[in-house]
This record gives C-alpha cells, structure tokens and sequence, in this order.
C-alpha cells in the first residue's frame, strides 16, 4: 500500500462481503421456493425474498465499485484521498442504508418499482453518499496525476449518480414509467457500470502485467467508446413491447446486437496484455479473476444477451427464464468478478501481506464460475422449454412451471455450490493467512505494488 | 499504421462518440415519450383509479413475483394482459368480479404449488387494481405477447 488513505477500501470490501453473504444466502432461499413452492409463503413470500437478493447485490456492488476507487485513486493520482473522513461518513450513510432497507422489506415496508424499491429516505441517502464519494474523489484527481483509467472511472462514477436520479421519477403513464426506469437501470448495467468496469480492469492489467500504461489506456478508450456507442441506443431492446415507437424494433436489434463487441475486446485485451507482460507477478489468483472476469463477461453479458437480443427472438423469449440466465452470468460475470477481481490484487495490500491463501482462492474461482454456468444453463433450458410450451403452444402459465421443476432443482443445486464458494472467498480473503507466497521466478525484481 | 490510432485520437473518438449517441438517445426518448402520451396509450382514461391501482401495484411489491409488459420477477404469471386473459374484454364487471374473489381467496395453501400471499386490500384497493390492469391492457405494445397465456 503506497498511500495510507487507500486502506479505506478494506472497509468497503468488508462491508460489500458482508452482504455478497446475504445477497446469496437469501437467493438460495429464493431458489429453495422454486423447487419447493410452499416454503417460507406465510413468513417470507417470495417478492421479499427477491427484494433482498437484488437489492443486496446492487448495494454490494456499489460499495465495491467505491471501495475499487478509494484503492485504485491514489495510486493513479498520485496523492491521499483528499477526505479519509468523509469517505467513511459515506459508508456510513450506505450501511445504515443497506440495513434499514433490508430490515424494512422483511417487514413489508418497501415502494414497489423493481431494483428501486429502497424506500424514499434510503433513496436520498444513496444521493447524499454519492454527492459526498463524488466531492472527494474528483478533487483527489483533479488535484493529481490525470489519468486516462482515473478519468473513465470517474465518468462512470459521475454518470451512475447522474442517471441515479431518475429513481425519483415515477410518471403515473405505466408506458413513461417504463421509459424511464431503464434510464436508470439499462444505463448503469449496459452504460456506465461498464466504464467502471473497464477502467479498473485495465488498472489490474497495468499493475499484474505491467504493460506500458499508453498501451493500456489506448484500448481502454476504444473499449469504453464501443461499450456507449453500441449501449445507449441499444436501450431500445428493452423497448420493444411496453408501449414504444415501433422504430425501436431496428434501432433496439441493431445497436444492442452490437454490445457484444465491447466485452469481446475486453477479452482480447486481457488476454493479449497478458501475452505481453514481462512480469511474472506473485498474485496469480488475482491474475485468474482478472482473466476470468472478461471471459465470463463475455459469455454472460454478451452471447445470452445476443441470444435474445433480436426483436424477433425477443417477442417469444420476453419475460421468460432465458432472461433469468442472462441476468444471473451476466451481473456475475461483468462486475461480481470484477469486484472479486479488485479484492483479491488489494487484499495482500491492504492487509500487508504477500499474496496469501493463493490456492483456496484459486479454488473459489473454479467452483463459483462452474456453479454459476451451471446456473445458467438450467435456466437457460427452463426458459426454451417454457418459450415452446407457453409462447408457441399456449399452455398457460402455471401448467408450463410445473413442467420445469427439474431444471429448478438442478438450480437450487448449483445454487448451493455458488453459497459454498462464496463462503470460501470470504474466508480466503479474510481469516487467517495460512500461506504466502514466495517471489516465484525473480524475487529480486518483485514488483512493490 | 498502428502509430496512426494513437491514445488522443481514441479519447477523442470515446467523447465525441459518446456525445454523438447519447445526443440521438435522448432525442429519441423525447419522440417516444410523446408517442406514448398520445398515441400508444389512452390518457382520457388514465384515471384517478388508475393512478391509485399503480400505487397499489407498487405497494405490494406485486412486481416482484409477477411481471408486467415481460418486466418483473418471472415467479407468477404475466398481468400486462391478465385483463384480456380473464375474458375482460368482452365482460368487464365478470373480470373484475373474478380478479378480486381472485385476490381475496390467497393464499390458496395447497401443497406444491405456489403462494400467492393474502394483501389484505380494501374494496377500494381491489377496484382500483382493476382499473389500473384494465388500462394496462389497452396499452399498444406491438403485438406482445404472443397469446393469451401472456
């Protein structure tokens, strides 16, 4: 750790582990209804179960992204964190949050648009910590070194607040409503959260491959500017079918089939910097998460979304559990893995080790990343099955869930495996070092970050 | 060759880009919005109970088991055309007869099969349900979904 102020991130990655904890947790409870439809109905209905899943993994990814900044800022600008204070303040105020909101849906207090169902005071809280995480942060670099990977992720950060606000906008026209709540959350997932993304997996490449930043940061533009140009017209495949212009029918199909091509790049570039890289650096877990995160990206975000990208598939698949397996490899794939990526390189430092406990989160990786494909591809049979059943022959709907129960049980399995493995990462990364590893070929020329 | 894609130019296409497509979004959403004012929805009829029916919607959370034009949870069955579904299109007052005994008579505790939770609405609540998935279903979405079965 170059800068004292840097070790404000292990407090997020506390606090974002400790609900990457419960968001699992409560979605193998979720999926445990799935296969078993009667339990928990009369004390945790499936809707508040759901509430907690997604809800805890937003919050948890954010404290990640956040706590990714914290880390990765001084080392880019080349100074402290301009207000340690206020940063924690910040995780305070997201914590306080994150708690009462959970705490609220278990008791049925909640509003009711999906992802935004944080009651209003938690809301303007998430404002007020990002108004502050925004304040330090852009005086930190502004005041620094200006580099390209600090200015993408601070365009990211700034556009994730910016687009925030449209959680505040609730038209009483269902149809406007829609327009407009995906504003907030095609935006974050398929806009800005992959600015974030690709400027701290080019932060990793540069620190565990150590290729020359200009290289670097020459791919990063290109892959950010393929991500918006292809992703902000590409909002228009969630606009097929609620009430909008049919010309979205084109735009939607051709723009979003086009998101493909910034997560392949990213592949790409991971693996060629790889390739390049003269350094043999001693963390080779975080080295696999930051190869896997691409790949897994790619696959989640950018072949299942491909998938039923197209308006003439999508009119059959909407709405079906083809877009459940999308979901599920694609938020793990972009940004769980990036965020376990991030940990596993800061870790050691913020810890002052030397990359420790390597093997069993090498381990981690392999089990999660096979338990989520897993995942995916039951689901993703489930959904074709219940396109032929219900869209194509028209059983109704309940008939067509009880034709899918095996695929559900075969979820509910690995979805055992994704708790045990994340469990595994927690303890990897935060009980005891066990063991450390060693300058591998060169320990003379070990690099000092 | 390679020298001639150097870093400004690629941030100088990310910017200029960016702004470019963010720019036609925005004017595209703008036409949308008034395309969904005045043409693909039926504001004269956005009523009151509507408006409230939305809230209602949003206050139990229903999204989060069921889905509504193809958005929400996917554990329930589709409402954006549960109005068509229950015959409402030729029998109002018999769809919404059955859509509150419907509602009323949860959760229907048989084993295996899911739970719908007892809200506990009012008479108000219930009416206004209706009114807000009658509307929904008059909303013109392209043809979607392919049936009945939603």
């Amino acid at each position: 750790m170059k800068y004292e102020t840097q070790g404000i991130a292990y407090w997020y990655f506390v606090c974002a582990m400790a609900l990457f904890v419960v968001q699992v947790l409560v979605g193998a409870l979720a999926a445990t209804v799935y296969a078993v439809p009667n339990f928990l109905a009369e004390i945790l209905p499936f809707n508040i179960l759901r509430m907690i899943h997604t809800n805890a993994l937003i919050v948890w990814l954010l404290l990640g992204f956040f706590g990714s900044a914290y880390y990765l800022i001084p080392e880019e600008a080349e100074r402290d964190i301009e207000s340690p204070m206020l940063a924690y303040v910040q995780l305070a105020i997201l914590m306080i949050g994150a708690l009462g909101a959970v705490i609220g849906y278990t008791l049925g207090i909640h509003e009711g648009r999906e992802f935004l169902e944080q009651p209003l005071w938690v809301k303007i809280g998430i404002v007020i910590a990002a108004l502050i995480f925004l304040y330090n942060v852009s005086l930190t670099v502004l005041k620094g070194r200006k580099t390209a990977v600090a200015n993408v992720l601070l365009l990211g950060l700034w556009g994730l607040a910016l687009f925030f606000l449209f959680a505040f906008y609730n038209p009483s026209n269902l149809a406007v409503d829609k327009l407009y709540w995906w504003y907030v959350v095609h935006l974050w997932v398929e806009g800005v959260w992959e600015l974030i993304m690709a400027s701290v997996l080019a932060f990793l490449v540069i620190k565990l491959t150590g290729v020359d930043r200009e290289v670097v940061e020459k791919w990063l533009y290109a892959i950010v500017g393929m991500a918006l140009f292809s992703g902000l017209l590409g909002t228009g495949h969630h606009y097929y079918w609620i009430g909008a212009p049919g010309y979205w029918q084109w735009v939607g199909s051709i723009f979003s089939a086009m998101e493909v091509a910034p997560f392949f790049a990213m592949v790409v570039f991971a693996f060629t910097m790889a390739w390049k890289g003269r350094r043999d650096h001693p963390n080779t877990a975080a080295f696999l998460w930051t190869l896997g995160t691409p790949v897994m990206a790619f696959f989640g975000a950018g072949v299942w979304g491909f998938m039923h990208t197209f308006s003439f598939v999508n009119y059959y698949s909407h709405g079906t559990q083809v877009t459940a397996a999308h979901g599920h490899l694609a938020f793990f794939g972009a940004y769980v893995m990036l965020n376990l990526s991030i940990i596993s390189y800061a870790m050691p430092h913020l810890r002052g080790y030397a990359p420790y406990n390597q093997v069993l989160n090498m381990w981690t990786f392999w089990i999660m990343t096979s338990a989520m494909a897993f995942m995916t591809f039951t689901l993703t049979f489930a959904g074709v099955v219940q396109i032929h059943l219900q869209r194509v022959m028209g059983l109704t709907y309940m008939e067509v869930q009880e034709q899918l129960a095996l695929f559900y049980w075969m979820r509910l399995g690995s979805g055992i495996f994704v708790v045990i493995s994340v469990l595994m990462f927690v303890y990897a990364m935060f009980g005891p070092v066990r063991e450390q590893a060693l300058g591998r070929t060169r320990p003379s020329v070990m690099p000092a970050e | 060759m390679a020298e001639r894609f150097t870093k400004s130019a690629a941030r100088n296409i990310f910017y200029g880009g960016s702004a470019f497509f963010f720019v036609t979004f925005v004017a595209l959403t703008i036409h949308s919005h008034y395309y969904m004012r005045t043409v693909s929805t039926d504001e004269s009829t956005l009523t009151e109970g509507v408006v409230r029916g939305k809230h209602v919607w949003e206050k139990n959370s229903c999204i989060n088991c069921h889905s509504i034009l193809g958005e929400g949870a996917y554990f329930a069955p589709e409402l954006g055309n549960v109005w068509v579904r229950y015959g409402g299109r030729e029998d109002p007052e018999g769809a919404r007869a059955a859509l509150v005994a419907w509602m009323q008579s949860q959760p229907s505790g048989i084993q295996g099969r899911r739970q719908m939770p007892q809200f506990n609405l009012t008479d108000q609540e219930l009416n206004d349900l209706s009114d807000f998935l009658e509307w929904t279903s008059r909303i013109k979405t392209q043809g979607w979904p392919p049936n009945d079965a939603g």
